[in-house]
Formats: C-alpha cells, structure tokens, sequence
C-alpha cells in the first residue's frame, strides 16, 4: 500500500517537472570553470541545498510563507551539471505560475550564488535575465583629471618661456648700449683668434678661413 | 671660388657667422633629422606593407627603392640646405627664380599635413589619458539604458571599436553629415599643440633641449616591447607569419611601386623640413655620411617596429583564436550536456568529428565558428585600425594592461611629436627666410601665431565627421605633391643648377667629390624612378592595398582634386610670374 502511494507521488512529481515544461526553468551550473581545482561534485546533497535555496526564495514572496522543500522538484539532472526545476502550489495540484517564480529567484539570486560559490555567469537560470550591476561612474571621469594636469602643466610651461623670452629681449636691447661704449675702447686693441693675435697669422701666410666667404658670391645670377 | 677642399670643421656651436641660428651640438641635428623621418607611418604603415606582400620578400623592393631613391634624393636634401643655409623657399629661389614655386608648394603641402598631423596626436594623447585607470574604458562595454543587458551597438561591434568609433569619434554616418564638435577632442588638440608651440617657440635652439626625450624614448619602449613581445604566446606565429618571404610576390609591380612610395613618404621627402633642419648646420659638415645614417636608421627602426608590432599581435591573434575555441567548446558543452570543462581546445577537432559522425544534424544546428589562426593574423590592419582597434584590444590581454597602454601611446606621441617639429619647422623656417613679419616681432609670436592658425583651422577635423576628412587629407594632401615636388627638385639641382657645380659643392662641404654611384642617382636614376611612382600614382590614386571600397560624393570628390593637384600649382604660377617680370622689366 505505501509502496502504491510513493510510486503514485512520484508518478505525478514526474508528471508535473517536465523538461520545457510551461512553468519549468532549466538551470546550468559550471562548476569547474568557476572554482578550477576546489570544485566540488554535483550529488544529491547538493540538490537538496539548490531545493532549499528555491524554498526559500518562494517563501519570502508574501502569500507563498508556507512553500516546503517537497514542493520543488527537480528532473532530468545531467553530467553537465544542468536540470530543470517546477515549483508546485501545495493546495492545488499545479506549478506555481512562471513569474512569480522568476521575479523570487531575480530578489535573491546573490544569496543564491553565494550558497554555492558560484555568479550569475556560473549558475545561469536559462529563463530569467540577470540584473547588472548599476554602473560605477565615478563623478568626475578620470580621463579629465589626467587631461587638466597636463593643460596646467603646458599652460604654465608657455608662459614661463614667454616671460623668459620677454626678459632675453630686454637684457638685449640695454646690451647692444653698453658694448659701444667698450668699442670704442677696443679699437686700437689687437683682434684674437683662437689664442693667436690676427696680425701675426696675415704676417705667417695662414689660409684664409672659407667659413666667412659670403655666399652671394658663389651663386651667379641667371 | 673654393680652391682649398679643407677637412670639415669642427662643430664649436658657432654659424658661419651670418647670425642664423645653429645646432647646440651634432647629435642635437642628426636625432632631430631622425626624428622627422621615424614618425607613426614606421609603426603602422610599414609593418602592414610587410605582411600584405610576402613578407621578408618585401624587403628586398624595400632595400632597392632605399638605395636607387631614398638616399640620394636624402643626400641631396641635405646638401642642399647646408649649402644655401635656407629654408625650403629661399632654396630654391636662389637655385633659380623660376623654381621658386617648389618652395612655395612644400610650404603649402606642410601647412596642410601639420593640420592633420597633429589631429592624430590629439586622438593618440586622448587614448593616452585614458589609459590611466583599470579596467581600461575599452576593455568592456557599458550597459544599456534599462540595465538588463549591454549596449547593442556595442554589443555588435566589441568594445574596442565602440570606444574608438562612437566614444572617441562619435563618428556620423558619412562626410556630409559634420555633426558636432567634440569637445574632449578639441580639448585634446589644443593641449597637443601647445606642446608643440612649447618645443617650437624659439625653433632649434627649444626642439634641440626637447629631441633627446622625444626623439629616444620610443627607442626604449620598442625595446621593452619586443622583449615583452617575444616572450608572450603566440609571437613567434606572428614573427612567421610576417617574415615568411613569399618570392612570388616580386614578380608583381604593385609590390615595387608600393615600395618606392613607402620609401619616399617614410623619409618625409620634399617637405622642407631637412632642407630647414641641415640649413643651421655649419657650412663644412659632413652631409654624405649624414644621409646615409639618417637614412639607414629609420629604416631599421621600421624593421624593429615590425618585429616588435607582429610579435604582439601574433599574441592577439593566438588569444582570438583560443577565445573563438573556448566558444565553440561551450556551445556544444551546453548542447550535448557534456561535463563541463570536459573538452580542451586539443581535442576540439577530434570530438567534433565524433560529433558530427554520431548526430550530425545536431552539430549542423550549432552556430560553430571555423577558428583558424591564420584568419586571425589576416585581420591585421594600417593606420588608425592597428594602434587604436587591434594594438589596444592586444593590450588588453597583457597582465598590467594599463601600464602598457600609457606606454605604447606615449611612444606615439613622442614619435609623432618629433615629426611635427620638423614639420613646423619647415613651416616657419620659410616664413622667418620671407620676412613676413618685421624683424623686431620676437620668433615666438611668429611662432605662437602659426600654432594658432592651424589649431584653429585643424578644428573642423574634431567634428563628428572629422576622421573622414582627416583620411581625405592624408590620402591626397601629400601624395601626388611632393612627388611632384620632389621630381622638380631632383632635374632642378641636376640639370638647372647644374651637377657639377653641385659636385663640387658637396665636395667642398664633406672634404671628398661625390662618387659614381651618387652622380648616377641624381643624374638619371633617381628622376626616372620618381617620374614611373608619379605616373602610377596619378594613375591609381591610391596608395597602398585598400580595405573597402568607398564612394565620395561629386563634391567631395572635387576637394580629393584640389588638394592634390592645388599646391603643385606654385611652381607654373611663380615660374609665370617671373617670366612676366622679366618680359616687362627688361
């Protein structure tokens, strides 16, 4: 007689979990890729936490406070490590409706991602997309900061070397007044070049020196 | 005139005496020359020109145009300045009257590639800024506006070309459409020239002091690239796929004619801006060795770029194929519910036959994608499609990736700065020999007022519809002029100025009369060569293998005219004007 009833049960958990089923959700979990050596394996302990974090979800969504373990099931678990699950309506004897089901795993996802060390990218619920994170725009963009350093830098930079070159000029013209006046005094001085005095190298018979050849002469007009 | 043929005299820092303004040392003159010539076209035009024609054959037309082309027309450029101590005009209006339309045309011809150059400094030194933060702005795409997934447009085109085509462009849909300006380029051009105006202001005597960090340091990131390159997975299929020489390519000759022009443009030829640069040299310097130097640097610099460029990209393209690997495994993992992790990129082609003989249909419905590393390696690209789509996607599957992005687009910019020094120097050296502003107008405002003038007009190149322009520019701005340019000068100093003169010149100068091999260049080799690359260019209008086919508009089709032929029209313009004087005046 109880081997009648659990066969009877099972007969309709079976009926009711039926891969792409109207209110069935294939999951897929991708253990190894996310955690490499520490992975662990998928068994039935595991299926039972995955059940657990299911009820628990429902049981937050106000009206559904009283959804038990037995109420999610689970079929056709593969090596992949992907499933399908329904959770159904203890009173009548159906699945709970697509969206409540859906907008109960979107509230708590991280929790539970977080139940088996895994994302959103890992444990993927085919049906239900993942909400991103809200985009971390830091208030001023960094690119503007790197780029008003470097304005700062050349700006001052263009200014430095415009004062500078203002200061040159004017040392300049209050020069060409002061080396007059030693002109005159150097007239009758006797011209240097490179360490020797210029009379001495005419009177020697030096080379004339062809870096001071104007060039106009070497070039005949057409 | 000049009997005795003296040693060179020693650079003492001093003129000739004429108060023009002189080098600080040689190695000041010789960085700056090489400086102009390295510049971006080393890194992205001549390692693409590689791969395209048969890799190391390539290197073959490549040493051939160098030596029949690139020297001696180098050489002469050189020879000339630092005779005539003269910008580009002053040149060749003292060589004869009648040319003086050359120097106005490459005068022209660099106003106008100053206006784009500096444009593409701005993008580098925008992508430069960006570069300080982790994760890179490229390396992911944003989410869309209700959040439940990311931005389609994105999604359609990757990260990458997102962030350069609509974050940095926000390119419209085609030329006629200017759109905005946009202001964060704007902002970056103002800023890249005044780093320009900052190195330029008071001509040689600043770009000297600058040149040893500009001219050197993207010597020191090339270098730790090829050795970060090498040492990545995948290099050496990149280093094969680039050099592995396939002979029958030179039967072909595009490949010639590719690499003669490729030559030409990589020296910055008929620019003025050696012409300006040796023009501060002492009179008696050795300009022979100069060239050949000069010369044989930059292309070896092109080989070393090539190497280190294809070393990082074979990395990119073992990366692409091991990612379009790991999604086709997913796929069927998934599909045939098979253990996750269970099948390594080894054993793909295996399972996948096993598949594809057990449930074929199955494996038909599957959107596989065939992940063959040579396509991947074919998707390289020239120009802007290499350093901001396919180098800065490379970056960042390198660990540390925003150092290296702060790395590579430094040494953009400071290659890039380089040559524009010698560009603004072969435009305000011009301008400084004319005399257009009186002498008491000090050197920086001349020079602030150029950098100004081209900042404001090189703005229209920050509107949404900008880069087409930009590629219009470079494309015809320079291509058929200074060919043009360049064949006038060579018959002009060969026959109008007369060889022999010219012989003895450079005798006189470097201590030794030029030898046959020069003579032969300058006299027929050289002008034959350039007249066969400016006919076929005139005739392809293009200059090197194109991607896709795009189709102007009449209007601005007629703008592509007019600045390719527009400045070439100095030289009947000036040489009319002076036949007209000469009628009425004697």
């Amino acid at each position: 007689m109880l081997w009648l009833l659990f066969f009877l049960i099972t007969a309709i958990s079976a009926e009711l979990c039926q891969p792409g089923g109207k209110n069935a959700f294939k999951v897929r979990l991708s253990i190894k890729t996310a955690l490499g050596d520490k992975a662990y394996v998928w068994d039935t302990n595991e299926e039972y936490l995955f059940r657990a974090m299911v009820a628990f979800s429902m049981r937050k969504v106000p009206n559904r406070e009283a959804t038990e373990l037995s109420h999610v099931l689970l079929c056709n678990v593969t090596q992949r490590v992907s499933f399908w699950f329904v959770v159904t309506d203890p009173t009548s004897n159906h699945t709970l409706p697509a969206a409540e089901v859906q907008s109960a795993i979107r509230m708590n996802r991280n929790r539970i991602n977080n139940a088996f060390l895994l994302n959103d990218q890992t444990l993927e619920f085919l049906k239900i997309p993942t909400t991103l994170a809200p985009p971390t725009d830091p208030s001023v963009p960094v690119w503007i900061i790197t780029f008003g350093v470097v304005f700062c830098i050349v700006t001052i930079a263009v200014i430095l070397l415009i004062v500078s070159g203002v200061r040159q000029r004017r040392r300049k013209n209050k020069g060409p007044s002061e080396v007059d006046d030693s002109e005159d005094k150097c007239e009758n001085a006797i011209t240097i070049e490179n360490g020797i005095p210029c009379d001495s190298l005419d009177t020697k018979g030096g080379h004339i020196n062809e870096v001071f050849l104007m060039e106009d002469e070497r070039l005949t007009p057409l | 005139m000049a009997s005795s043929r003296g040693p060179p005299t020693p650079w003492a820092g001093a003129g000739a005496g004429d108060g023009r303004p002189a080098w600080g040392s040689r190695l000041q003159y010789l960085l700056s020359c090489v400086g102009f010539a390295v510049g971006l076209g080393n890194i992205w035009r001549f390692p693409y020109l590689c791969q395209a024609y048969g890799g190391g054959a390539f290197l073959l037309p490549y040493a051939v145009a160098l030596a029949l082309e690139g020297i001696p027309l180098f050489h002469m450029e050189l020879a000339i300045g630092q005779r005539l101590r003269r910008g580009s005009v002053g040149v060749w209006t003292a060589i004869s009257p009648y040319l003086g339309g050359v120097g106005l045309g490459c005068f022209s011809v660099s106003v106008l590639v100053s206006l784009y150059y500096n444009m593409v400094l701005a993008w580098v030194l925008w992508y430069l800024l960006n570069s300080f933060q982790h994760p890179l702005p490229w390396s992911s795409c944003p989410a869309s506006h209700n959040r439940t997934g990311l931005l389609a447009e994105c999604v359609g085109s990757g990260p990458v070309s997102f962030f350069w085509f609509r974050r940095t462009l926000n390119i419209s849909s085609d030329m006629g459409a200017s759109g905005a300006v946009q202001w964060p380029l704007l902002g970056c051009l103002a800023a890249s020239w005044g780093v320009v105006y900052l190195c330029v202001s008071r001509g040689i005597e600043s770009t000297g002091k600058a040149i040893y960090f500009t001219a050197l340091f993207p010597y020191l990131v090339l270098t730790v690239f090829l050795v970060r390159g090498l040492t990545l997975p995948g290099a050496a299929d990149g280093l094969a796929y680039l050099f592995t020489p396939d002979v029958r390519v030179l039967g072909s000759p595009r490949v010639w004619l590719d690499a003669a022009t490729q030559i030409f443009f990589s020296l910055s030829l008929a620019l003025g801006g050696h012409i300006a640069y040796a023009s501060y040299n002492p009179p008696r310097n050795d300009c022979e060795k100069d060239a050949v130097t000069i010369a044989l640097v930059n292309s070896l610099t092109s080989l070393y770029a090539a190497v280190a460029v294809f070393s990082v990209l074979g990395f990119k393209a073992t990366t692409d194929q091991e990612n379009c690997l790991d999604r086709n495994i997913i796929l069927m993992v998934n599909a045939f519910e098979l253990p996750d992790q269970s099948i390594p990129r080894e054993d793909y082609a295996l399972v996948l036959n096993h598949l594809n003989v057990t449930w074929p249909e199955r494996v038909a419905q599957l959107p596989l994608e065939t992940c063959l590393l040579r396509d991947f390696l074919h998707k390289g690209a020239s120009g802007t499609g290499l350093a901001f789509i396919a180098f800065a996607e490379a970056l960042l599957h390198m660990p540390g990736a925003p150092g290296w992005a702060v790395l590579f687009f430094g040494m953009l910019f400071s290659l890039g700065l380089t040559s524009m020094f010698g560009n603004m120097e072969s435009v305000i050296t011009p301008l400084l020999d004319m005399g257009v502003l009186p002498r008491r107008v000090p050197k920086e405002a001349l020079t602030g007022l150029a950098c100004l003038t081209c900042f404001l007009l090189a703005s229209c190149f920050t509107l949404q519809s900008g880069s087409y322009w930009l590629e219009l520019f470079d494309r015809y701005a320079a291509s058929i002029n200074l060919l043009v340019f360049a064949l006038l000068e060579v018959l002009g100093v060969a026959y109008v100025y007369g060889l022999d003169r010219f012989c003895e010149d450079v005798a006189w100068m470097t201590g030794r009369r030029p030898g046959l091999y020069w003579r032969l260049s300058w006299r027929l080799v050289s002008p034959l060569l350039l007249l066969l690359v400016l006919g076929a260019s005139v005739l392809l209008l293009e200059r090197f293998p194109e991607r896709r086919e795009r189709l102007y508009p009449g209007w601005v089709q007629a703008v592509c005219v007019l600045l390719s032929f527009l400045p070439a029209l100095w030289v009947p313009a000036v040489a009319l004007a002076q036949l007209l004087r000469r009628r009425t005046g004697g």
